[in-house]
């Protein structure tokens, strides 16, 4: 087909992508983006165009030892429950945005440690990225081309408008948003999108192969056995094989780990653990799967070319060899998807690390905190887009230079070495806390320039030098330093033997220099908090020793910003207080930084109030990231706590009121004291429970099972009614006991009125099974406020309902007649008064230990405002004493 | 945690429990001292105004009996009058926390205490 054909199909391809992509973003919470499935099918993102291709090729080649680099994962898979989960929840704890990060974080928070990582990071994938790079042109070429295909093609036009397209798409879709540790899952969705499309395309070509090609596995077999070298190629040849296998195993168990793009997907963007569950076994079955065609269509691409050359682009050429084009494109869309997925996770996770770990802190620090928020985001979305584009075209270069003559398979271990580098740090920094930044920083250096010596240096120079001297007499002529056999150790693979020797002194550097040298106490405060990571939080840093100056003023500026000055200056008494200090003191020592830090951490998160109280003590600079972040964090909380001020202005401006109200009416400065501390009380009660939930749901709704957020939310509704209800009643309170209140006295029929209120209660006591019986009631006419003794049968029932036993209970409403007021009582069956409380039952707020249910349902104001209401009437209302069972309130209406 | 308000005590509940504390929950002072005294805890939210025993007799209580001498005591009152604040710190307790609060700022506070 042509190539423009080819062109066109590519594009439509990427505007899928785009689609996708677009799609996962707006449906961000649904279930089709937010699943195991979707977790699992992204971290195949390790399948690149090595594993579409490269595995061909090896298996045609050398057989079996295409093998070993998914059975590290394999091998991993099942530890990711332990290794991975506390990987990823320290991550989120710590709002971690790459693996330089991660590791930065661990050995102190070390800015070096982290460029350092950025560094290896960056040369373990420019390789990665350039195979990429030589597996689409090639691919390109074979399916535009397929008459002449050429394996030293020097066709490289194509290779550079490739590059130059993955870098624009890339550098579009990965850096939408600036702060790196959002998930983005457009991308994860587009990943797993493309997941599926390459194993299902890798897949159809293998069945196409086997049994269209050929009659079958048994069919293929039959015919390779037969060929020369088929022993060799499928067992394993000694005790030298069996090294080198287990070196290559070793290298991509780290690699599962430790490639900047599996670190992304298997950790920045997980938002869910129990994920990790259907992983465990979803990504060995896609490997599986994916690698149980490679051996046959090796071999069926040898039986029918006659020979391994070429044998990556088997896939390829064998449909096209038979005519059929279509398959052909199919597979090669399935090797663009893998190319495509590798390239845009390992550009994000690079650009992030580039820009967070490289540029900002060495270089434009300044610059950033002088300038405005959005500006800044801008400025760092263009040093990512920047980057990433430098890392393409570099790889480019790379590409251009060695690459060509090298097979996928042998790049590709390249980086997987490289990237090894990073292995003892960070493994054994998760579980040995006595791992130091120093070894880390030495073990990692001396890992780099053996691996540089064993494995990079000696193409570079062939390259270069045409002669490959160097691999044949070592450096200057020295037998024992030949860079594939150092020391006489020369039955292993390159890859391996450059691994073996790299790591074995990273490690011993490593070990060696964590054994002898002691961190800093601020990177013995990460190290703790990294491996005993389940039971610390972030909050667990302290400060003790810290060399620096700060002025209690300072810090009680930043106090008062976000906490405002009442509680700013109430906090910083109770902290003098505590220490014993002078309440004038002036400089801050570090238990004053720490429990500041303590007292803002609630307000704006953890990291930013260290941020923020770092910067009033004059030690150390701050990173632009952090200060974004606080500025990020503070907008974030303003709006969310905006309904909560609503709210709790309401009630304070509601509270001011009744303040002002009572010192208006009442001259008993004592009595109005304490009736307002009382309601104060009172009232803080339900708000603390709302603001409680509220906080809960706002911070861990995410995590929450939905029965668990049900009830927070009911509780909030129940202590927002319960606020209602003494409100309500405090009110009704006031207008009573300050006269304020008429009585809106009318003719009434006290039996309809008694008749009302018990009907009105009549489900409820039905609900509990409890009996309401009206004794000797009958009509009588009399001037009383209707709806106001309404209230007071109301209230004596409905006390009665919450004091009798449900089922057994009985409420009798008893009338009598004298001779110039009615005599009404309400008694029951339940716990009775009790005897020291009699006196005290009509006061405000009281209420009684004793109530059926745990919860304290009412204001405690009932009884005080009905006896007001009956004072009114100018009856009286007590309770009987000494009864044997229950209580019996009675009260009095007066008639003329 | 002692709290005679069960809306309270399920936040504070769930929030600590989520953070990797082992949480008791008692609804008076009674009830505090005994599981007090039988579980010894490393730190007791305490509520002042409880039905039966309440914050202070609880907390006197607590600094009179050896077993809980390690024990931290954290008042958590909705009373924040500059007298009731004196009152607590005199009975000798280690912090004192008002209502309402930040569920945030209570358990960085305890863990700072417990650190």
């Amino acid at each position: 087909m042509s190539n423009y054909a080819l062109v066109f199909i590519i594009i439509l391809y990427l505007m899928v992508l785009f689609y996708v992509a677009f799609l996962a973003e707006k449906n961000n919470r649904s279930k089709w983006v937010n699943n195991p499935y979707i977790y699992a099918l992204s971290l195949a993102v390790y399948c690149s165009a090595w594993t579409y291709y490269g595995s061909v090729g090896i298996a045609a080649n050398s057989g079996v030892d295409f093998l070993p680099i998914y059975l590290g994962p394999v091998i991993a898979a099942p530890l990711w429950i332990i290794v991975l989960r506390k990987i990823i929840r320290i991550s989120s704890q710590h709002k971690i945005s790459s693996i330089a990060d991660f590791i930065s974080l661990r050995y102190g928070n070390n800015r070096f440690i982290g460029a350092l990582v950025t560094v290896v990071c960056l040369f373990g994938t420019l390789p990665y990225i350039s195979l990429q790079l030589k597996a689409v042109s090639e691919t390109f070429e074979i399916v535009t081309d397929d008459t002449s295909y050429v394996a030293t093609s020097v066709w490289d036009h194509t290779t550079f408008y490739v590059a130059l397209v993955l870098a624009i798409f890339a550098a579009f879709f990965g850096t939408q948003n600036t702060d790196a540790s959002e998930k983005h899952k457009g991308i994860v969705t587009t990943i797993a999108f493309e997941s599926i499309l390459k194993l299902v395309f890798f897949l159809v070509i293998g069945v196409y192969v086997t049994f269209y090609l050929f009659d079958g596995t048994s069919d293929i077999y039959e015919r390779i056995s037969i060929t020369d070298n088929f022993k060799e190629l499928t067992t394993l040849g000694g005790i030298e094989d069996g090294f080198n296998w287990l070196l290559m195993i070793a290298l991509s168990f780290f690699s599962i780990f430790l490639l900047p793009r599996q670190f992304q997907v298997a950790v920045l963007e997980n938002n869910r653990e129990k994920h990790l569950k259907k992983a465990i076994w979803l990504f060995p079955l896609y490997l599986l799967l994916f690698n149980f065609f490679v051996i046959f269509i090796a071999w069926g691409g040898t039986i029918t070319f006659g020979s391994a050359e070429n044998a990556e682009y088997f896939t390829l050429l064998l449909p096209l060899q038979n005519g059929n084009t279509f398959l052909a494109t199919l597979v090669f869309l399935g090797g663009f998807s893998a190319v495509m997925s590798m390239v845009i996770v390992s550009t994000l996770a690079l650009s992030t690390m580039v820009s967070n770990n490289l540029i900002i802190p060495y270089g434009f620090l300044d610059y950033f905190i002088k300038n405005q928020p959005e500006r800044n985001s801008k400025f760092i979305k263009n040093i990512r887009r920047v980057s990433i584009f430098i890392i393409i075209i570099s790889a480019y270069f790379f590409y251009k230079s060695f690459s060509r003559e090298m097979s996928l398979y042998s790049i590709g271990l390249i980086s997987f070495v490289i990237i090894a580098q990073l292995a003892p740090s960070f493994f054994i920094g998760l579980f040995w806390n006595r791992g130091s930044s120093k070894a880390t920083i030495i073990g990692l250096i001396v890992g780099l320039l053996l691996a540089f010596y064993t494995l990079v240096l000696p193409f570079v120079l062939q390259a270069y030098t045409g002669t490959d001297d160097f691999i044949q007499h070592g450096f200057a002529g020295i037998e024992a330093l030949k860079p594939h056999a150092l020391f006489g150790i020369d039955f292993l693979s390159p890859p391996a033997h450059a691994f073996f020797w790299s790591l074995s002194f990273n490690l011993l550097c490593y070990l060696v220099f964590s054994l002898t040298s002691k961190g800093n106490y601020r990177e013995r405060n990460y190290a703790e908090m990294f491996v005993d990571s389940n039971n610390f939080t972030n909050l667990q840093d302290n400060a003790l020793v810290w060399k620096g100056e700060a002025y209690v003023a300072d810090i009680k500026s930043v106090l008062v910003r976000f906490l405002g000055e009442s509680r700013a200056t109430r906090a910083l008494r109770i902290f003098f207080n505590k220490y014993d200090l002078p309440q004038d003191t002036q400089l801050a020592d570090a238990r004053l930084i720490n429990f500041s830090e303590k007292l803002l951490t609630g307000s704006i998160g953890s990291a930013s109030a260290k941020i923020l109280i770092a910067s009033v003590v004059k030690e150390e600079q701050i990173s632009l990231i952090e200060v974004l972040k606080i500025l990020e964090e503070s907008k974030e909380n303003i709006v969310s706590n905006k309904v909560l001020l609503q709210k709790s202005k309401e009630l304070s401006q509601l509270s001011s009121k009744l303040k002002d109200a009572n010192q208006e009416l009442l001259g008993k400065d004592k009595q109005k004291d304490e009736f307002l501390d009382t309601v104060a009380h009172e009232l803080k009660t339900p708000i603390t429970g709302i603001r409680a939930a509220t906080e809960l749901l706002m911070d861990e709704g995410d995590d929450m099972p939905k029965e668990v957020k049900e009830q927070f939310l009911k509780n909030i509704i129940q202590d927002s009614d319960r606020l209602g209800r003494m409100i309500n009643n405090i009110l009704d309170l006031e207008k009573l006991e300050t006269g304020r209140l008429s009585l809106n006295l009318t003719k009434n029929d006290i039996q309809k009125t008694i008749t009302r209120s018990i009907t009105g209660l009549s489900q409820l006591a039905a609900k509990k099974e409890i009996q309401m019986i009206s004794h000797n009631v009958h009509s009588f006419e009399l001037e009383y406020d209707e709806d106001r003794v309404l209230q007071v049968f109301t209230n004596l029932i409905s006390n009665a309902l919450k004091f009798v036993e449900p089922k057994k209970g009985k409420i009798i409403v008893d009338f009598k007649m004298g001779n110039n007021e009615l005599e009404i009582s309400v008694s029951d069956n339940g716990k009775g008064i009790p005897t020291e409380d009699h006196d005290y039952i009509f006061d405000k707020f009281y209420q009684s230990k004793h109530q059926n249910t745990i919860k304290p349902q009412g204001s405690g104001l009932g009884l005080a405002i009905t006896k007001q209401i009956v004072d009114k009437h100018r009856g009286k209302l007590w309770a009987v004493r000494n009864r044997k069972e229950g209580a019996c309130l009675v009260f009095t209406l007066p008639f003329k | 945690m002692v709290d005679d308000e069960p809306n309270i005590v399920m936040s504070l509940e769930y929030a600590f429990k989520k953070q990797g504390f082992e949480v008791f929950i008692a609804r008076d002072g009674g009830e505090a001292l005994e599981i007090a005294k039988d579980k010894i805890p490393d730190l007791v939210l305490l509520d002042i105004m409880m039905p039966n025993v309440d914050g202070y007799q609880t907390l006197t209580e607590i600094r009179q009996t050896a077993s809980l001498k390690e024990t931290k005591v954290v008042f958590l009152t909705a009373k924040n009058k500059a007298t009731d604040i004196e009152k607590g710190l005199k009975l000798g307790v280690d912090d004192y926390l008002t209502k309402p609060f930040s569920i945030k700022t209570i358990v960085s506070k305890v863990e700072e205490l417990l650190a």
